[in-house]
């Protein structure tokens, strides 16, 4: 563990002199989040101390922006349009399924640490009504019964960490 | 070269105006005010509220005025249907998610939210909005914080950032749950804050108020088994009066001491004459540096607020630092071991409580190092502030109160310690008293008035002339200017005493002063400190004593216990030590 720290700080240090010059802040705690799956205080004051910004900034971008996460995820984050067009085609089924299935509410993480549920706006995948974007993957057109069996097939799979969240439109 | 000149009509009166001036500060000068709440002049002008907003001839949207900059002539209307429908509006809103306790709040008929809020007619909240409930943040001995009052206008993060650089302050979330908060939402003494309590005159509601240690002062004072002593801080004498409706800088010292008295202080004390004490400590500090002593430049210690900000964020320049205590922190060294000593009392028994200009006095009377033979120097420091509703609570009339004098022995202060309440006032003691020690007798020095280290410039540099030497002297007040400064000198610019005071305009500008926040004197910038800083000039030129060393009390203190500056007993019980703190927490 304390191996993976340290090397994962010299990640973070090169993250920082790339985008340093260009006052990358978000570019940085974006690169950051992906080595550590979140921003914890600890990696936000070592960000702020390193670029010599006031603490109460660097919190301040990271609150500011979904995209941040200050609390560990899972594995998978879980997204559930609850645009117009998935809400009328039974997206909150979907949702409620989920929450059931995984014993979770929104924003929480799963107790295998393996999903984190969030509710998303319009992904722009309407055809597909009602959706779900697991990961990097999208799943459209579900009906109720087809939740317990995709995330099955995320629990048995061996596949890398896709834990960049909301890098599912590409 | 001066800026074009602009004719602009609002409500139909002409008015010639700078170009770039804003429409609010045309109208303001014109006479007419228009009602703002996040606007802070030269500090926060930002167009958040939209209470300012004004209609522009020609100009389809209404437009918030602290944010439009005249360029060419314009028609302005301040006082339309369109535009009084739309204030309301917009201060309903505001009001439909503000935790309206007014009766219990400490801000209760000095809020600006409330005083907008009267003035606009608001009688009829229509809407219900979404009631946040966090919890109340008091676990520091300087500043509360109550989310639940905040309207997220940005003052306490302009002053913090803009004016003291120490940047507190940041916009956390988003939208409906945007709070103006310390990183993390921490406690504000779990922060690098350096406690000054700018943020608390700069607040125009209770989102952030300086903490109350009115119950327990009140309690000592009716225990009779306690000897409670008080002492003044110069900067009251000019600033309580504000409390009762006087003129801003209005002179009070006699109904000062009067009505303290009258609430059941044993004994009345000036922290003024510790003043000159601490300048009699400060000074041969000084001369000791200049022989090679110890390392140049001095830097003045009697600002709590500044001093965490050194141990915070110039932790290289510590020793640099006197190592003076503050004069209430000496003064109540002194009270409870000569005092107690020369009067038989038992020192278990006195409770030492200082009036104090400063949130950051609360802070440093806290410190564990603040204290000395097992006793706290100070027991209760309470703000100006505090001291008016006290004097409210016991139904003084204060206005009508007969002078009275300080008390004896320590009843004698000089005009150069009155002068520390404004900026530049410790160098000009300073440099009083060191000239004459140096050249061993009094001089013309201590007559002469200092022009160019007063003023409300943020940054005063002077050569100084103490005799054989001369001195380069430098003064910052507000910890943004300090930071010029203390950055001149880490690059190697050569000064020999730096006095800095952590809020601007000094202790008259303090954390703990009136909230000039009343509808019928409301002040939104800081120009209203020179008229405080003037007062207390105004006390020096007329005062008989003008220079600390000739102060009698002084002189007996340092007869009778003392010894001598900078001996055994001072440095035991009047100076003190610091630790780095770090930048970041």
């Amino acid at each position: 563990m304390q191996v993976k720290q340290q090397k994962s700080i010299k990640e973070i240090d090169e993250v920082i002199k790339k985008y340093h010059e260009t006052g990358g802040l978000i570019r940085i705690l974006q690169k950051t989040q992906e080595i550590y799956g979140y921003l914890s205080e600890e990696t936000q004051i070592y960000i702020a101390k390193k670029l010599n910004m006031p603490m109460s900034e660097v919190n301040g971008v990271v609150t500011f922006y979904s995209l941040f996460s200050t609390k560990p995820k899972g594995k998978y984050t879980i997204g559930v349009c609850l645009g117009t067009a998935c809400y009328v085609k039974g997206a909150n089924e979907i949702m409620k399924k989920l929450k059931q299935t995984l014993e979770i509410d929104e924003g929480e993480t799963s107790a295998d640490k393996m999903f984190t549920l969030i509710a998303t706006r319009c992904i722009g995948a309407c055809g597909l009504a009602p959706v779900i974007t697991i990961g990097d993957d999208v799943h459209g057109r579900l009906n109720v019964e087809d939740v317990p069996k995709i995330l099955e097939k995320y629990q048995n799979s061996p596949e890398k960490n896709y834990n960049t969240p909301n890098n599912h439109i590409k | 070269m001066g800026k074009e000149i602009i004719r602009i009509e609002i409500d139909d009166i002409q008015i010639d105006t700078e170009q770039g001036t804003t429409i609010l500060e045309a109208a303001f000068k014109a006479g007419i005010e228009i009602p703002s709440l996040c606007y802070l002049k030269e500090i926060n002008e930002i167009g958040a509220c939209r209470v300012c907003v004004v209609e522009i001839e020609g100009v389809k949207a209404l437009q918030a005025s602290c944010v439009y900059p005249i360029t060419h002539s314009i028609r302005v209307f301040t006082n339309t249907e369109r535009v009084r429908k739309a204030r309301k509006r917009v201060v309903e809103l505001l009001l439909s998610e503000h935790n309206r306790e007014c009766t219990t709040c400490i801000r209760n008929l000095n809020c600006e939210l409330q005083n907008v809020a009267d003035n606009l007619g608001i009688r009829d909240i229509r809407v219900t909005g979404e009631r946040k409930s966090y919890d109340l943040q008091t676990e520091n001995p300087f500043i509360a914080r109550d989310y639940n009052k905040c309207i997220s206008c940005r003052r306490c993060q302009a002053i913090c950032s803009t004016i003291q650089e120490v940047n507190i302050y940041a916009p956390l979330n988003r939208g409906m749950d945007t709070l103006i908060a310390p990183a993390f939402m921490r406690d504000l003494g779990d922060t690098n804050c350096i406690t000054c309590g700018q943020c608390v005159i700069a607040c125009p509601t209770a989102s952030i108020a300086a903490k109350e240690d009115i119950q327990d002062v009140w309690a000592a004072l009716e225990d009779e088994d306690k000897y409670v002593v008080v002492q003044t801080a110069p900067s009251i004498q000019v600033t309580l009066g504000e409390m009762f409706g006087m003129e801003t800088g209005t002179i009070v010292t006699g109904k000062l001491a009067a009505a303290l008295r009258h609430m059941g202080f044993k004994k009345v004390f000036p922290t003024d004459l510790s003043a000159d004490l601490t300048i009699m400590e400060e000074a041969h500090e000084l001369i000791e540096r200049l022989k090679g002593n110890g390392k140049l430049p001095l830097l003045s210690s009697c600002c709590p607020a500044w001093v965490k900000f050194a141990e915070h964020f110039y932790p290289q320049l510590l020793e640099h630092l006197s190592s003076c205590k503050s004069p209430h922190e000496m003064f109540g060294a002194l009270i409870k071991t000569y005092y107690a000593k020369k009067e038989g009392i038992d020192p278990k028994k006195i409770v030492s409580v200082a009036v104090m200009p400063c949130t950051a006095k609360k802070y440093e009377a806290s410190r564990p190092e603040m204290g000395c033979e097992g006793y706290r120097d100070i027991d209760y420091v309470v703000t100006t502030r505090e001291l008016g509703r006290m004097i409210r609570q016991a139904g003084i009339h204060f206005r009508n109160l007969q002078d009275e004098l300080y008390d004896m022995p320590f009843g004698v202060s000089s005009g150069a310690g009155a002068i520390f309440g404004a900026t530049g006032g410790v160098i000009e003691a300073a440099v009083r008293s060191a000239y004459a020690i140096l050249n061993q007798r009094n001089s013309e020095m201590g007559l002469i008035d200092f022009e160019e280290l007063r003023g409300q410039r943020g940054v005063k540099e002077a050569k100084v002339n103490l005799g054989d030497k001369t001195i380069k002297v430098a003064i910052a007040h507000g910890t943004g200017n300090a930071r010029i400064i203390l950055d001149r000198i880490l690059q190697g610019d050569h000064y020999d005493y730096v006095e800095i005071m952590g809020c601007p305009g000094g202790c008259v500008g303090g954390g703990g002063q009136p909230i000039l926040g009343r509808r019928d004197y409301k002040r939104i910038s800081l120009d209203y400190r020179h008229n405080r800083a003037d007062s207390l000039y105004k006390i020096d030129m007329h005062s008989q004593l003008r220079q600390s060393h000739n102060n009698p009390d002084v002189k007996r203190l340092y007869a009778e216990f003392l010894g001598k500056p900078l001996g055994e007993k001072s440095k035991k019980l009047l100076h003190t030590t610091y630790t780095p703190r770090g930048s970041y927490f």
